[in-house]
């Protein structure tokens, strides 16, 4: 009874992965129905090409920063809202609406927030006198403070989503153990570093792993906000194969472009059956 | 004791700061897209104005703008229409591969169970190349229907794999039912089904808020704006050459997701234990 269901898996998802080996290994266009092979030719010049670098570099750099501050964030937030207190369900709802609302549409909200000209976070700071009128910079428009941008807008749409992962791993322990702890005289602080962050430590694994997937694979946010610009300062692999592959008809070029995402899937799917076969030993 | 007391009194304090600073940094952008839904142009659109408060009447005319003069009505009709019919596909697909793979014992049906949960893993910017020639070919370019056929790629794996765990809580000797007479089709639709009714709603939920969300291949497959998304057309076709109409794109926003939001919110618990299947005990 799961063939149809395989096939279909097989169909629109094995198929077009080997076609996107071929194609990058070909000449495929837009608009020209054959291809022809032409070895490593595409590996060898998007690998020189400096857009690729740079997206190469950037989808390290933004996997990993929005990964740390994830954790952090969402292991203090999490914390915070397992505790019983009035209002836990909307509080809940509030924090999850980033995670739960269309990435695009929140991805615009803050574009709008981002503003070059009409930035609420520039209006603060003006009132604040940290900048003068008309001279604080452009979020968006400067290299550095772009990267930056991507990397908060990652952070607020995952923090939810660790947050509530990391909670069902919270209800999970034992509550004899903390109280034990406490019980014998260990304080706050010893018991979440001595007992609730090392017993949290496979369902944090889960949230970093999942975590690293939609950031590291996500084109949605980088679009929106700066289409990788400027300079190509925010171009990741998934939106410089868009860029070339889709707007740039070079199929090609932009499949060669998107394989490099498969070494680490490969890595990731390892270390999550590696979990699951742990759990499943438990 | 007054030592105790104030202690306590900090780890309140401590406690309510935290909860109100992430409040405040994660839910801020809807807040902010209220503001400008409501908002004059002329008050949304100057410097001086202190942005948070409303210097002018608010107003209607974004929404008016957004409901009569742009396509976004048109929109959300495409992405209910999309949903709809890939929650059936996805449910048609899904059940029965669930219910077989819950019930094949040994090794085999937890292999192809992992196996259609990494496929989950796959990301769409990995395959949007390659199925975007495919749906050229197949003349299904600059329709919806190219969403229809590639959507449940992505919603069927997950969907076997939450609905497994709903079978597989459900005594095998429910199906020795079949000894009286039923075939394994009559029992499975007529005790299994009826049995998962919150596993198959799960599912449904589910398939249709990812069909919302979704915007790398409605991005890549479609170019009229007739045909849009609304993941797609509100961030890409309310902007008019490199004018934004902040205000109603804004509301476009708000609107849009506040229901797919609470949708999202109601089933979350099971999302999350499906996404940690294994993990945790």
């Amino acid at each position: 009874m799961f063939s149809p269901a395989i096939a279909y898996i097989v169909l629109l998802i094995g198929a077009p992965f080997a076609l996107a080996v071929m194609y990058a290994f070909s000449d495929a266009r837009i608009g020209s129905p054959g291809f022809h092979f032409v070895g490593i030719e595409n590996f060898r010049s998007i690998l020189q090409s400096p857009s690729f670098q740079a997206a190469l570099r950037n989808s390290v750099v933004f996997t990993v920063c929005a990964q740390i501050i994830v954790i952090v964030c969402s292991t203090i937030l999490s914390i915070a809202l397992e505790k019983p207190f009035r209002g836990r369900r909307f509080v809940r709802f509030l924090i999850l609406l980033p995670w739960v609302a269309p990435i695009s549409l929140g991805a615009i909200g803050w574009k709008w927030i981002l503003d070059s000209i009409y930035s609420v976070i520039t209006w603060v700071l003006v009132w604040a006198h940290v900048f003068k009128p008309y001279s604080a910079p452009m979020w968006l428009g400067e290299p550095h403070l772009a990267m930056a941008s991507v990397i908060l807008v990652h952070c607020w749409r995952l923090i939810p989503f660790s947050t509530v992962i990391m909670l069902a791993g919270l209800t999970a322990i034992p509550k004899d153990i903390p109280e034990a702890a406490a019980i014998d005289g260990a304080g706050f602080w010893r018991t979440l570093f001595q007992i609730n962050i090392p017993m949290m430590a496979p369902i944090i694994s889960v949230a970093v792993l999942f975590g690293t997937i939609f950031t590291f694979t996500d084109m949605t946010v980088v679009y929106i906000l700066t289409a990788g610009g400027p300079f190509d300062s925010t171009q990741t692999l998934p939106s410089l194969a868009f860029a070339m592959g889709i707007q740039g008809s070079d199929l090609a070029a932009g499949a060669a472009t998107s394989l490099f995402l498969v070494p680490v899937l490969i890595l990731i799917a390892y270390f999550m059956l590696r979990a699951a076969h742990r759990a499943e030993v438990a | 004791m007054a030592g105790r007391d104030q202690q306590r009194l900090w780890a309140r304090a401590l406690h309510f700061t935290v909860l109100a600073v992430f409040v405040v940094l994660l839910a801020f952008p809807f807040y902010w897209m209220l503001v400008a839904t409501f908002k004059q142009n002329i008050d949304l659109y100057n410097v001086e104005n202190n942005p948070f408060i409303f210097n002018l009447r608010p107003t209607l005319d974004h929404l008016k703008l957004l409901f009569f003069e742009t396509g976004y009505v048109r929109w959300l009709a495409n992405t209910a229409l999309v949903g709809v019919l890939v929650v059936f596909i996805t449910l048609i697909l899904a059940l029965p591969a669930a219910y077989a793979l819950a019930r094949l014992t040994g090794r085999w049906g937890q292999r192809i169970g992992i196996a259609i949960f990494l496929t989950y893993l796959v990301p769409p910017t990995l395959l949007f190349i390659p199925l975007s020639r495919v749906v050229a070919l197949l003349g299904l370019q600059d329709t919806i229907w190219s969403l229809v056929l590639v959507y449940p790629s992505f919603t069927v794996p997950f969907s076997i794999w939450l609905l497994m765990g709903f079978f597989k809580s459900i005594p095998r000797e429910l199906d020795a039912a079949m000894v009286d007479g039923l075939t394994h089709f009559e029992a499975f639709y007529k005790l299994v089904v009826p049995i998962s009714v919150s596993g198959i709603l799960t599912v449904v939920i589910f398939t249709f808020t990812l069909v919302t969300q979704e915007f790398v291949y409605a991005l890549t497959f479609i170019s009229p704006e007739s045909q849009q998304m609304v993941g797609v057309g509100i961030p890409i076709f309310l902007v008019r050459g490199d004018v934004y109409f902040w205000g109603s794109l804004m509301a476009a926003c708000l609107i849009t997701s506040l229901p797919i939001a609470l949708l999202y919110n109601t089933f979350l618990d099971r999302f999350i234990a499906g996404f940690t299947v294994g993990a945790i005990k």
